[in-house]
This record gives structure tokens, C-alpha cells and sequence, in this order.
């Protein structure tokens, strides 16, 4: 093991963290420029020009702001929580292929920090059900009912969907006959995995909807009838993670969808022009996020039985068959 | 070789304080915690071992799903301190007097087989633990046994429904 290998990892994990950090602020600035176009208004547009620097205001206020931990809550937990739902999707972009490889240096740098390892959709799905102990603690350790609710809220809400998600993985690696995630964007070259599995790419994106608890399933936070749901009595930086594991889980999501359903860094000229990959998964990953706060504008919150019901009794049955279906044709046509 | 070896004892030592801190705890929610640590703490040993499929699923069964439910029932039965346990006194003794027994046994057949304890064992390939060879030893050489335990996880599945479910009848 040498140092430059070494070297070469760290660097790479910094810039991937520094996507998910940055892409935070500017996704929670186009998210609200976003939804304001959609709702005739014009949204946050007096610091700096079209509101670039909004997200630093809105960090420095929060900085700012009286920390408070509640007498009766249990201070370990409830300090440990916001960590532990930050640092998953912090590490979930480790297994993202950005490209194939540039020459740096006179070394050949592969654009992706472990790409290549075998396991790389399982790795997904570990970080995915890590994922709901931070929100489950959270709301547990406020101490607080309507938190405690919004904690049970999400863990039911997040393991049900979590199978859907699960299901809907198997769709790609079927086609690309690999785990690796590098392997599946090579297995697109022609045509997208979104025109084989287009019932996969829309049971994938409902479950990761429900997943990452954003609208219209954003029960565990639903004002009206939790006040904020699980964060209730998080305040200042706290909740400024909270905030960030929302945004960043968008991110990575749609990182996720791109590589397995939208051909990752594949596009015109890419096998001439390396640098191109990050530029068309990030094109991707950006109309991704656009669809997710367009549905946000548009569909309101479904009840929380509805939700259960969606999940279990449509959403299962139909990732079910669409992984049987998938795997007969595999046979039958003798894969693609 | 040296680095895997600290590696190891690092993990090793990681993996027996949470399993002890979990047994100790008295708060339920922190001794699921520590269980989760340990789960996860074992699938990077798997990792060491090149076995990472098997790393990547204790985590995603042990560490995610299952412990996930511990947390949710503890948390919606509000059970989070335990209470000393009056009844059962026979249990600490026997506990103790048949864990000895194990530790014994265990002492004897290390240290009565020193040559290694598994004989006939050779070293394995590097790909072993890889998905594609798991299922092709799956699906393949253990066809039977595979589709058995997956009737059997179906039975257990149908049953806890209609466990439920007469439960609901009753209440209405």
C-alpha cells in the first residue's frame, strides 16, 4: 500500500464529501427559487445576485442560534442523532462511478472512490438501513410525543419502502449481470436501464421518495399534525444537520438513479472526452432533483394508512412481479 | 500481514467491549445501540476476511432490519428501563454454571487439538466470498437445503400474518 494510493483516497473522499456539503446549500437555494416559480413567486433574491449567497446567510444565522437541549432528554442520544443521520448520506457516494479514468500526474486515476468492488449495490442498501437510527433516536431521545411519533413514523415508513428499493435494484443487476456499479453503467452504453425497467426507474423513485422522507411522503415531519415531527426540539446546528441529511439523501438518491437507471456518466463523445462523465451525471442528477421538487409543488401529503397501504399492498406486489417478469424475459430472450 | 493483524485485534477488542457494555447497559435503547456497533463491527472483520458479501448482508439483516425492529418496539412499548428481574432466581446460577461448561469444553478442544483445529482446511481464493461464487454454491450445490429454508421463512411469514390477524378479530 503506498503513500500516492493513500493520497489519492483521501483527496477523492474529500471531494465527494464536499459535493454532498456544497450541493446541500445550493440544492436547499434551488429548491426554494424552485417552488416559488412554480407558486408565482419569486423567492430568496436579495443576498448576492439571483440569492447566490442565501444558503451563507441562512448558515451564519443558524450558527448563531441558542443551542437547546431539553431537561428530561437523554443529552447523549440526543447530541449522537444528527450525526448519525448526517454520515450516511456523507459515505453512500463512495460506490458512484463519475467516469472511467483520467491521466493525472502520469498516474491513471479511476473517477470513483470504489466503484469497481463487487458489492456495490449491496453497500446501498447496508448505508440505506443504517440510515433510520439517527431519525429513530432522534425522536426518541427529545423526549417529546409528537417527536417520538415522527421517530416511529419514519422507522416503519423507512424499513417498509427500504424492500420496494430493494426490488427494484435487482431489475439493473440482472441486466448487467454485476453488483458493481461500475459494471452496470458499462452494461447502458447503447440504451438506458430507464427503457427496460421503466417500472423499475418509477418503483425506485417512489420508494426512494419515502425513503429519503420527502413529499408527499414526508409524514415524520408533518406540520399539522407533529409540529416538526422528529426534530421538534432540535435547534441552531442540530437542526442545520437534520436539514443537511435531508438535502444531501436527495442528492445521493438521485446520484443512485442516474448511475442505475439513467446511464451514469454515459453521453455523446464521453469515450472521447473523459471529463464529460461528471458534467452529464451531474445534467442528470440535477433534472433529478428538479422532478423531486416539482412533485413536491404539485402532490399534497397522502395519510399515513394510504402510505402503509401504498407501499405494502401496490408498490411490493408490483416490484415483486416486475423482478420475476424481468428475470423470465432475461431467460426467454437470453438477456440484452 | 502485520497491518491486518492490528486491524484485527483493534476490532476484536471494539466488538467484546460493546458486546459486554450491551449485556451491562441498563437502558434498553443504549444496549440495542451497542448490539448494533457490534453487528457492524463483526462485518468489517468479515471484510478483513475478504468475505464481503457476507459483510455487506449483516449489515443490511443484522445491523439494519432486525435491531431496527428491537428499537421500534422498545420505543413504542416505552420500555426502556428494565426492570430487575424478581422471578426466575434459578437463572443467574445456571447461566453461570453452563457458560463454565462451554468455556471448559471449548478450553479442551483447543488446547487437546493444537496441530489446528480444523484439519483438511486449505487456504481459499481470493473470490470465495463474492457474490457470483455464493450464489453459484447456492443455487447449485445446495439447491435443496436453499429452497427448504426458503419454504420455511415463507411458513414463518404466513404464520406471524395470521397471528396478527386473529388478534385484530378478537378486538372487534
Amino acid at each position: 500500500m503506498d503513500l500516492a494510493l493513500l493520497l489519492e483516497w483521501a483527496i477523492k473522499s474529500i471531494i465527494l464529501i464536499f459535493i454532498v456539503i456544497g450541493g446541500f446549500a445550493y440544492v436547499t437555494l434551488f429548491e426554494r427559487r424552485a417552488l416559488a416559480r412554480i407558486q408565482v413567486r419569486i423567492g430568496p433574491n436579495r443576498a448576492g445576485p439571483w440569492g447566490i449567497l442565501q444558503p451563507m446567510a441562512d448558515g451564519i444565522k443558524l450558527i448563531f442560534k441558542e443551542e437547546l437541549i431539553p431537561d428530561r432528554a437523554d443529552k447523549i442520544v440526543f447530541v449522537l442523532a444528527p450525526v448519525l443521520t448526517v454520515v450516511p448520506a456523507l459515505i453512500l457516494l463512495a460506490v458512484i462511478p463519475f467516469g472511467t479514468s483520467i491521466s493525472l500526474f502520469g498516474r491513471t486515476i479511476s473517477l470513483s472512490l470504489a466503484g469497481d468492488v463487487n458489492v456495490g449495490v449491496l453497500y446501498i442498501m447496508a448505508i440505506a438501513s443504517i440510515a433510520v437510527y439517527g431519525i429513530a433516536l432522534a425522536g426518541w431521545s427529545s423526549n417529546n410525543k409528537y417527536a417520538l411519533m415522527g421517530g416511529l413514523r419514519a422507522t416503519a415508513q423507512m424499513i417498509s419502502y427500504e424492500l420496494v428499493l430493494a426490488l427494484s435494484f435487482i431489475g439493473p443487476i440482472l441486466l448487467a449481470n454485476s453488483m458493481s456499479l461500475n459494471k452496470i453503467v458499462e452494461a447502458q452504453n447503447p440504451i438506458w436501464y430507464i427503457i427496460f425497467q421503466p417500472i423499475g426507474f418509477l418503483l425506485f423513485f417512489i420508494a426512494a421518495i419515502a425513503e429519503i422522507n420527502r413529499s408527499p411522503f414526508d409524514m415524520p415531519e408533518a406540520e399539522q399534525e407533529l409540529t416538526a415531527g422528529y426534530h421538534a426540539e432540535y435547534s441552531g446546528m442540530k437542526f442545520a444537520l437534520f436539514f443537511m441529511a435531508e438535502y444531501g439523501k436527495m442528492i445521493v438518491v438521485s446520484f443512485i438513479a442516474a448511475t442505475l437507471f439513467l446511464g451514469g456518466y454515459l453521453g455523446p463523445f464521453v469515450d472521447r472526452f473523459t471529463w464529460l462523465g461528471p458534467i452529464y451525471l451531474g445534467i442528470k442528477v440535477v433534472v433529478l432533483i428538479f422532478l423531486m421538487v416539482w412533485i413536491r409543488a404539485t402532490l399534497p401529503r397522502i395519510r399515513y394508512d394510504r402510505l402503509m397501504a401504498l407501499g405494502w399492498k401496490v408498490l411490493l406486489p408490483v416490484a415483486l412481479a416486475n423482478v420475476v417478469i424481468t428475470a423470465m424475459l432475461i431467460v426467454l430472450v437470453g438477456g440484452f | 500481514m502485520t497491518q491486518e493483524l492490528i486491524l484485527f485485534f483493534i476490532l476484536a477488542a471494539v466488538a467484546i467491549v460493546t458486546a459486554i457494555s450491551m449485556l451491562v447497559s441498563k437502558n434498553s435503547i443504549y444496549a440495542v445501540m451497542f448490539l448494533v456497533l457490534n453487528f457492524v463491527t463483526v462485518a468489517v472483520l468479515y471484510l478483513l476476511l475478504n468475505a464481503a458479501f457476507i459483510a455487506m448482508v449483516q449489515v443490511t439483516v443484522y445491523a439494519g432490519a432486525i435491531m431496527v425492529l428491537f428499537l421500534f418496539v422498545i420505543m413504542l412499548l416505552g420500555a426502556e428501563k428494565a426492570e430487575k428481574g424478581k422471578d426466575l432466581p434459578w437463572q443467574g446460577p445456571l447461566a453461570i454454571l453452563l457458560g463454565g461448561a462451554l468455556v471448559l469444553e471449548l478450553g479442551y478442544i483447543i488446547f487437546s487439538q493444537q496441530r489446528g483445529l480444523l484439519p483438511g482446511i486449505e487456504a481459499v481464493s481470493e473470490s470465495f466470498g463474492s457474490p457470483a461464487s455464493i450464489g453459484d454454491v447456492l443455487f447449485n450445490r445446495y439447491l435443496v437445503p436453499f429452497e427448504v429454508t426458503s419454504i420455511l421463512l415463507l411458513v414463518a411469514m404466513v404464520g406471524a400474518i395470521i397471528l396478527t390477524r386473529d388478534e385484530r378479530e378478537e378486538k372487534s
